[in-house]
């Protein structure tokens, strides 16, 4: 992980301004291997969707097929890929078809038209007896309403999927209490689900889902239906579980905040199309079209983006300690402009700020050395930190403050000006 | 205008068809149900009262509570009191008789139209023609088939009261929320799973309220149904319209009406206990265990 982040920040340039969430989070990169593919998928409400559908090829809108079909569009040539371990978050409004499009992954709606491939093999061309092997298998499902059957316990609830399959009861209890205990309800394994708050009943639902160990999860709004608070508690629950054991996870939710805070990847939907598919900054600083970015606008972003998604990394300010070297340090500086340099070893890891003004001074005294021209009380901030945290931070230091992940490894600094651009971003 | 309809002639000819060519399957039926409602008769009638109260009052007080249950020990021992005890307990045997093979036609029935559409709208408008027909039209064909007794009795009752048998256990089918019916198909339930792990348990509320319903129609009808020699309070009414004898006559309603509420108490709180999931077990016990931390 460290490597693939110092490559990626040591491009340099514009382009880089971020790092990849995934491989903060969960160790996908952009060349982990795809495990859900959805190929120019169609799904058309009608008994006979040949007429919707060859309108809809020949470019007409979902506006058009109702008026003139009388035919309801759900989903429209939709392509996506899942990778392997990522959080991919499908979201849009009301009547954009994001709910059909999830129900169309396990295929408790039928696709009109259009490949589904799971692992590289196709769903939509499975007989009813493969696809129900493929459920049981390799997909967990959780709701919005929870589903729970009232007349189970939690514990024969999380076991369900254990039982369709027909595991003998002392082995799905056993699966069921594990997965009770990984969500923090290994005590109320005997409760109902009446007994139970809404945040409970959904870690039931959870737990559900977990129990038959599923390469893929399908969530669909599944914390719509909470309170602010506990919907938070929950985000948090489900990236923990992501960071204990990597799922391939497709996540409906119709709240951007949501989306922008557990999604690796987001697609956006609108009137039953993909708009667009991306990381949540590459969303948020390049909206495909006015729709997406009137989606946008409300975004907070200094809630939404960290502090390794903004800093700069600069390699003309970046300084290279080489023990008693401070010259070509200073010329550095002084033909590129800057004031402050960011001192970093050798294998990445940061050191201290330096200035001309401190650069100068050690190197006209009697034993000119690094370590005396750092300047002093210098704060380094961690990449995951919020950037609204970092407002008073970065206005009250004259330098820019330098960004640094887990391991110490200098990603690059904020400056003043950098910040007022990201939050004043397109509007 | 001068033409007439002789729709009734016609089904007098269906019926006097039937006689003839189904005799054997009409005697067949006859001698399941009286072997079945004769057994149910000999038990009930046949065990001592006391133990019969016993076993009722035992389920007042595990159902519904301690009220009821002295409810209902109260109005056992009038009834005994009265006389009535033997045509109560016979009563009884007709309305479980009854009501079971209600259940047994009328449950699958339910399932059936739930899940076809043609079958909905068939069965639909034969129900309403069996809820809305006189309930003694029903007497004159049944004592045709089987001749006068028991078994004309209950399988008029049969017909009189399945409806809501029907109806219900469909509606509760019907009516399981959508999220649930896909839960169950996300996790790989195939029909049948589908239909007995899912569908069914989560229209028992809605099924218990139609055998609360089915069982208060049998009652009603087992009644009018000793006008064909059903036997049980039924005839002691009857005794007193023939003989306008107020007293018998009120005694015997009386008998009926409290039958009525116990047996309504008692299904009623089977159905709350499903809506409701569980019942309470070891509620009791539970209080002096130690409960896990919230």
């Amino acid at each position: 992980m460290t490597t693939m982040m110092r490559s990626t920040v040591s491009v340099g340039g514009p382009a880089s301004l971020g790092f990849p969430r995934g491989a903060a989070r969960s160790g996908t990169g952009d060349d982990a291997a795809i495990r859900l593919e959805v190929r120019n998928v169609y799904k058309v409400f009608s008994a006979d969707p040949k007429p919707a559908l060859s309108m809809l090829r020949q470019g007409a809108s979902k506006a058009e097929v109702l008026e003139k079909l009388n035919v309801n569009v759900g989903v429209l040539d939709a392509s996506f890929q899942v990778r392997s371990g990522e959080i991919f978050v499908i979201m849009g409004l009301s009547g954009s078809g994001k709910s059909t499009m999830i129900r169309l992954l396990n295929r408790l709606i039928e696709p009109s038209s259009g490949e589904i491939l799971l692992d590289g093999k196709d769903l939509v061309s499975m007989s009813k007896a493969e696809l129900i092997q493929a459920r049981r298998r390799n997909m967990g499902m959780v709701f919005q309403s929870f589903a729970l059957m009232p007349h189970l316990s939690a514990l024969d609830n999380a076991a369900f999927g254990l039982e369709i399959s027909g595991a003998s009861k002392a082995e799905r209890h056993k699966a069921a209490q594990q997965a009770l205990e990984q969500v923090g309800l290994g005590t109320y394994a005997h409760r109902y689900p009446r007994e139970m708050s809404g945040g409970m009943q959904q870690r039931v639902g959870l737990a559900r889902a977990l129990a038959n160990d599923p390469t893929i999860l399908l969530m669909d709004e599944a914390f719509s239906a909470l309170d602010p608070l506990i919907r938070t508690e929950m985000q948090d629950e489900l990236l923990r579980l992501q960071r204990e054991q990597q799922r391939t996870i497709v996540f409906i939710s119709h709240d951007l905040d949501e989306a922008m805070r557990i999604g690796d990847r987001i697609a956006i939907m609108e009137g039953g199309r993909i708009v667009q598919v991306g990381t949540p900054y590459e969303i948020l600083s390049r909206p495909a079209d006015d729709y997406v970015r009137s989606f946008f606008r409300n975004v907070d972003a200094s809630k939404v983006l960290r502090a390794g998604d903004v800093a700069r990394f600069e390699a003309s300010n970046t300084v290279i300690r080489l023990p008693g070297e401070l010259t070509p340090a200073l010329h550095q500086l002084r033909e590129n402009h800057h004031n402050f340099g960011y001192v970093r070893t050798q294998d990445g890891r940061f050191e201290g700020v330096v200035s001309q003004t401190t650069l100068e001074r050690e190197l006209n005294g009697p034993q000119p050395r690094f370590v005396n021209a750092f300047l002093p009380d210098v704060r380094t901030v961690n990449a995951a930190t919020p950037i609204h945290a970092l407002l008073g931070l970065v206005a009250d230091t004259e330098w820019p403050v330098p960004v640094v992940d887990d391991d110490h490894n200098f990603l690059g600094a904020i400056s003043r000006a950098l910040m007022l651009h990201t939050l004043v971003r397109g509007d | 205008m001068d033409f007439e309809i002789r729709i009734g002639k016609w089904v007098e000819d269906l019926v006097t068809f039937m006689l003839d060519h189904f005799q054997p399957t009409f005697d067949a039926i006859a001698t399941v149900v009286n072997g079945f409602g004769g057994a149910v008769d000999f038990v009930l009638v046949g065990a001592p009262a006391w133990l019969l109260i016993g076993l009722i009052v035992a389920t007042s007080l595990w159902r519904v509570g301690i009220g009821f249950a002295v409810f209902t020990v109260a109005s056992l021992l009038l009834i005994v009191g009265m006389g009535l005890w033997t045509e109560t307990a016979s009563t009884l045997g007709l309305v479980l008789t009854s009501t079971l093979l209600c259940l047994l036609l009328g449950v699958p029935l339910g399932v059936w139209m739930a899940r076809n559409r043609v079958v909905e709208s068939v069965v639909r408008t034969t129900l309403d023609f069996m809820q809305t027909m006189p309930a003694f039209v029903y007497l004159i064909p049944a004592v045709m088939f089987f001749g006068l007794g028991r078994v004309p009795g209950v399988l008029a009752t049969v017909i009189f009261a399945m409806p809501p048998a029907v109806r219900l256990t469909a509606l509760g089918i019907q009516q399981v929320p959508a999220e649930i019916v896909e839960a169950g198909k996300a996790f790989g339930c195939h029909d049948r799973q589908l239909l007995f792990k899912v569908q069914l348990p989560n229209a028992l509320p809605s099924i218990m309220a139609g055998v609360n319903q089915t069982m208060m129609m049998a009652l009603s009808m087992i009644v009018i149904a000793s006008m064909i020699g059903a036997g049980g309070l039924g005839n002691v009414v009857l005794q007193g319209i023939q003989r306008l004898d107020i007293a018998l006559g009120f005694e015997s309603g009386l008998s009926v009406v409290l039958l009525a509420i116990i047996l309504d108490r008692i299904t009623q709180s089977f159905g709350r206990t499903a809506a409701a999931a569980r019942p309470a077990r070891f509620a009791l016990l539970r209080r002096f265990l130690p409960v896990p931390a919230r």
